[in-house]
């Protein structure tokens, strides 16, 4: 076989036909993206590292106790927040059954039922909701609910107040996930001679079901680790609750706020390691999402 | 009396513009009708006035009377979701439901208007999927996604979805426009068999589709109802020279 001194035509033909200069521009700009995709990233890593290692220590020193018992007094050893992990998971369900129920039922009808005539209204009022800061919500249920004696401080109060800041994220991913689920699949379902309802509830609702539980679970996430809202209205508390509206509940991070003034190591440690423990809860939360949503093989 | 569908000077407007006008046809039962005509001349637009799909579009507007079997579709006291029972219809682009299996989308006519007998609807899988020649295909694979079909598969299963719950017409909107020639051989064989259960009114692009598989033939033009016949007359002894001339293909 002769070693020709030129490409095969082929060969030639298949090569980049860009000039060096190009190539680099190239290269360079490609090189600046992933840089700025790393800028971005690096606060989320040094976040999540440093709470990670410093609630890691924490929550290794004070295992079990940690989770199972009740705040010490300064001084004394042992102890933990496990008052606060209960109460944050207790107030996170309250607000989510809550934040479903209208939240979705908000969706539902701006998706659906869009050339209503109140549908701009309930359209602008969510996205008025949104913008409304956390302490504020916290404050118009501290009037309601708390200073009115109907319940108090107490852990209901807390689940509502999470609710209401809740409920405009989840309308707005409902309305967003039902408006991708293409109007064939109505018109089907109502050439069957299904009445409207059904064919909302039994046939397009199931098929945004994956998008509603990623709406819901970034709504737990946002409202997770607010502290403001439940300083009026759960307020709070060194012992487990033993009602939903007799008694303030405290939630993991009121606790960690208390105790990360504190002057006491052992106190601020435990607010690491509830820190850890709060962002491992939104972890836990988005991954059971990702599970209950799987598509079918 | 033998026909099953008739309408009375039907007009079909969207806002101020009239997209069909004054149309006057009757369909006997038992029989295969196409509604041909270019792009743009309301044969759809008519098609889906039939079981009243127009009544989710805001700005339609339906004029006139469809009656069938005697009583006026769009009469005072009719119930679209009642009609709809009784007219079905099938989609240009298959359309199975994404979350059910095959045997749940069959049923799903009658299992979501509360038929809860596991029996009765394990019949009305076999009997639907048979008359939209499926069966012997999916027999073995009932709880399978619907989605997990070829495209002609996913388009009879879309037929036995509507037969299930035994309408007396089927409405069919280009059915076979998005599938290949050998599904759409199959689909037109099948309207020569399920015509003896329902009458089956279908809009065609395609010309020779409708020579094919229909007993009588509508021409649609810019919204007029042109002409309207037995096929083998439409097609050999046209009477408007509008139908003759789109017949030979000198506009389309």
């Amino acid at each position: 076989m002769t070693v020709s001194s030129k490409a095969p035509p082929s060969a030639r033909a298949l090569s980049s036909k860009l000039s060096p200069t190009r190539r680099f521009q190239n290269n360079l700009m490609l090189g600046l993206i992933v840089l700025g995709t790393l800028v971005v990233l690096l606060p989320l890593f040094l976040i999540f590292g440093y709470v990670l290692i410093k609630g890691f220590t924490a929550v290794i020193d004070g295992f079990p106790t940690f989770f199972t018992q009740l705040p010490k007094p300064i001084g004394e050893t042992g102890g933990g927040i496990a008052q606060a992990i209960v109460g944050s998971l207790i107030m996170l369900a309250i607000a989510t059954v809550l934040a479903s129920l209208i939240g979705i039922g908000g969706g539902i009808f701006l998706a659906e039922y869009a050339e209503h005539r109140l549908a701009n209204l309930v359209r602008i009022m969510s996205d008025v909701l949104t913008g409304i800061p956390a302490i504020v919500v916290g404050l118009v249920v501290y009037v309601m609910l708390v200073q009115s004696k109907i319940t108090g401080y107490s852990g209901l109060a807390g689940g509502i107040a999470l609710g209401l800041i809740m409920v405009p994220i989840v309308v707005r991913a409902t309305e967003e996930v039902l408006k991708l689920i293409p109007t064939t699949i109505r018109e089907a379902g109502l050439a069957l001679g299904l009445p409207r309802w059904k064919v909302i509830l039994s046939i397009v609702l199931p098929s945004a079901r994956s998008g509603i539980v990623t709406g819901l679970t970034l709504a737990v996430a946002r409202v997770s680790g607010e502290a403001a809202p439940l300083i009026f209205t759960s307020l709070g508390n060194t012992f487990y609750s033993n009602s939903l509206v007799q008694n303030p509940m405290a939630a993991l991070p009121l606790q960690i706020y208390e105790y990360s003034k504190s002057p006491a190591p052992e106190q601020v440690s435990l607010a690491w390691a509830g820190s850890l423990v709060l962002v491992f809860i939104i972890f836990v939360a988005g991954l059971i999402a990702r599970i209950a949503t799987r598509q079918r093989r | 009396m033998p026909e099953i569908l008739k309408t009375e000077d039907v007009f079909i407007y969207y806002g101020a513009k009239d997209a069909v006008r004054k149309v006057n046809l009757s369909f006997e039962r038992n029989t295969v009708n196409a509604l041909i005509g270019p792009s743009g001349c309301g044969k759809t637009t008519f098609l889906r006035a039939i079981n009243r799909m127009h009544d989710l579009t805001p700005g339609a507007r339906v004029t006139g009377k469809i009656i069938l079997s005697g009583e006026d579709v769009y009469g005072a006291d009719a119930d679209p979701v009642e009609i709809r029972k009784r007219i079905g219809m099938v989609f240009q682009k298959p359309n199975p439901f994404p979350t059910m299996s095959i045997f749940e989308n069959v049923v799903a006519g009658l299992k979501l208007a509360g038929e809860r007998n596991r029996t009765k609807l394990n019949e009305v899988t076999e009997r639907s999927l048979r008359q939209a020649a499926l069966w012997d295909e999916v027999k073995d694979r009932l709880s399978a996604p619907g989605s997990s079909l070829s495209g002609g598969q996913q388009q009879r299963l879309c037929i036995a979805r509507a037969l299930a719950v035994e309408p007396e017409i089927l409405l069919m909107d280009e059915p076979t426009s998005a599938l290949d020639p050998q599904s759409t051989q199959r689909i037109e064989d099948l309207m020569t068999s399920l015509k003896n259960d329902v009458t089956i009114v279908i809009v065609t692009h395609n010309m020779q589709q409708a020579a094919r598989v229909s007993d009588t033939t509508s021409f649609f033009l810019v919204g007029d109802m042109v002409e309207h016949g037995q096929t083998d007359q439409v097609f050999t002894s046209p009477r408007d020279n509008r139908t003759e001339a789109y017949i030979t293909g000198r506009f389309g």
